[in-house]
């Protein structure tokens, strides 16, 4: 019984951004190529507060996941003998094995973290494929999971104490530092426009073939008698084709890298050397890294 | 006045998305590379093909960055700055 309310809970969510996105797209002909559609708009001080398709659809993908994650781990035993559980424990256990090749094992307990930005991130993008508007697509999006991931490496690169990490900002010689501060602010800033970039890119270029498409049919099969003319007939097949790349390869792949470099960017971040000559000084143990 | 305002102004942003996707060749040249690079090492030892690939997926993705940037500048400069740059016009131009 709690299995079908899980289900429910996976399915429903987005039923609901299917139902509101067709009841909110306003009347018009063909392929468009717009940006989020804008649900509410809520009167604040400094700057209309928008909720747009972006952030009703990533909703209901985390609670979608979030479903689908309360369903694989539903009624485990200790010895595997449901499929799903086996699934669960594989997903657990490629993560940690990924956090731990990539981050060592002073980040050991990341996993979780590192396999919910990257399911957040598949999914968001894999939303496309049933017609909604890919929250991937909306740089404020992205760009939050980024600033995110920007605090966690500025935590740990103050790890090292605040004054070594100005010193580094003047390193080699003091006419760096401009350029320093601006490699650090370019992280985040490229991380979110690469994720950002080539989700939107792959629905322009879709958008931009279906309705080349369309004007193509209209012209050449117009002629045919009846309701044929009106169907864009020559739109069938080749678009699916294209969006297996553009939007299935592309948004898994992007989702990987991000986490990826997530981790890359934050494990190196660790300034260990000063880390430790800090906690020598309190008397605390010293702290290893376990070979990455 | 504005039609042949709004013309040229059009017709420039148009050159400028054009411009931008000049960026393009980058990206293109060093995945090649990348590529090329990455076949050579797995003819010369086969068996670690999964690695070489799986980090040839990840540099050339990261590659594409600065071809991104230069897309986004081109879809910015089609799909946003006309609706920006009109009524910057129709207020200068009255």
């Amino acid at each position: 019984m709690v299995d079908y309310g899980l289900i429910a809970m996976m399915i429903l969510p987005i039923l609901a951004c299917i139902v509101l996105k067709v009841l909110f797209t306003p009347a018009g002909e063909g392929v468009q190529i717009a940006g989020a559609l804008v649900y509410v708009e809520i009167p604040a001080p400094v700057m209309n507060l928008y909720i747009s398709e972006s952030q009703v659809n990533s909703w209901a993908v985390m609670i979608s996941i979030l479903g689908l994650c309360l369903y694989l781990t539903h009624g485990l035993t200790a010895k595997a003998v449901t499929r799903r559980q086996l699934i669960a424990e594989w997903l657990v256990e490629k993560s940690e094995k990924l956090v731990k090749d990539n981050m060592g094992g002073f980040f050991a307990e990341w996993g979780p973290f590192i396999a919910a930005i990257m399911g957040l991130s598949a999914f968001s993008s894999l939303i496309c494929l049933v017609g909604l508007f890919s929250p991937t697509g909306d740089v404020n999006v992205t760009f939050g999971w980024a600033i995110l991931v920007f605090f966690l490496i500025m935590f740990y690169k103050f790890r090292g104490g605040f004054w070594n990490y100005f010193k580094g900002l003047f390193k080699p010689i003091p006419v760096f530092a401009p350029m320093n501060l601006i490699g650090e602010i370019a992280t985040p800033v490229s991380m979110a426009f690469r994720h950002y970039g080539n989700i939107l890119s792959g629905a322009v270029i879709s958008a931009l073939i279906g309705s080349a498409l369309t004007g193509l049919s209209k012209s050449l099969l117009g002629a045919l008698p009846g309701i044929l003319g009106d169907i864009p007939l020559l739109r069938v097949g080749l678009p699916a084709v294209l969006s297996i790349y553009f939007d299935v390869f592309s948004g898994v792949m992007q989702a990987f890298i991000f986490a990826m470099l997530t981790m890359l960017n934050v494990a190196g971040a660790v300034p260990w050397d000063a880390w430790n000559a800090r906690r020598k000084k309190r008397n605390k143990p010293e702290i290893q890294n376990t070979a990455a | 006045m504005l039609e042949l305002a709004m013309g040229i102004m059009l017709g420039l942003l148009g050159l400028g998305a054009g411009c931008a996707m000049i960026a393009g060749i980058g990206p293109g040249i060093g995945e090649g590379n990348a590529v090329a690079k990455a076949c050579e090492a797995i003819g010369r030892q086969p068996e670690c093909k999964s690695d070489v690939t799986s980090t040839m997926i990840m540099g050339c993705a990261i590659a594409e960055t600065t071809g991104l940037y230069g897309l986004i500048v081109a879809i910015l400069l089609i799909f946003v700055a006309p609706g920006t740059f009109t009524g910057i016009l129709k207020d200068a131009i009255k």
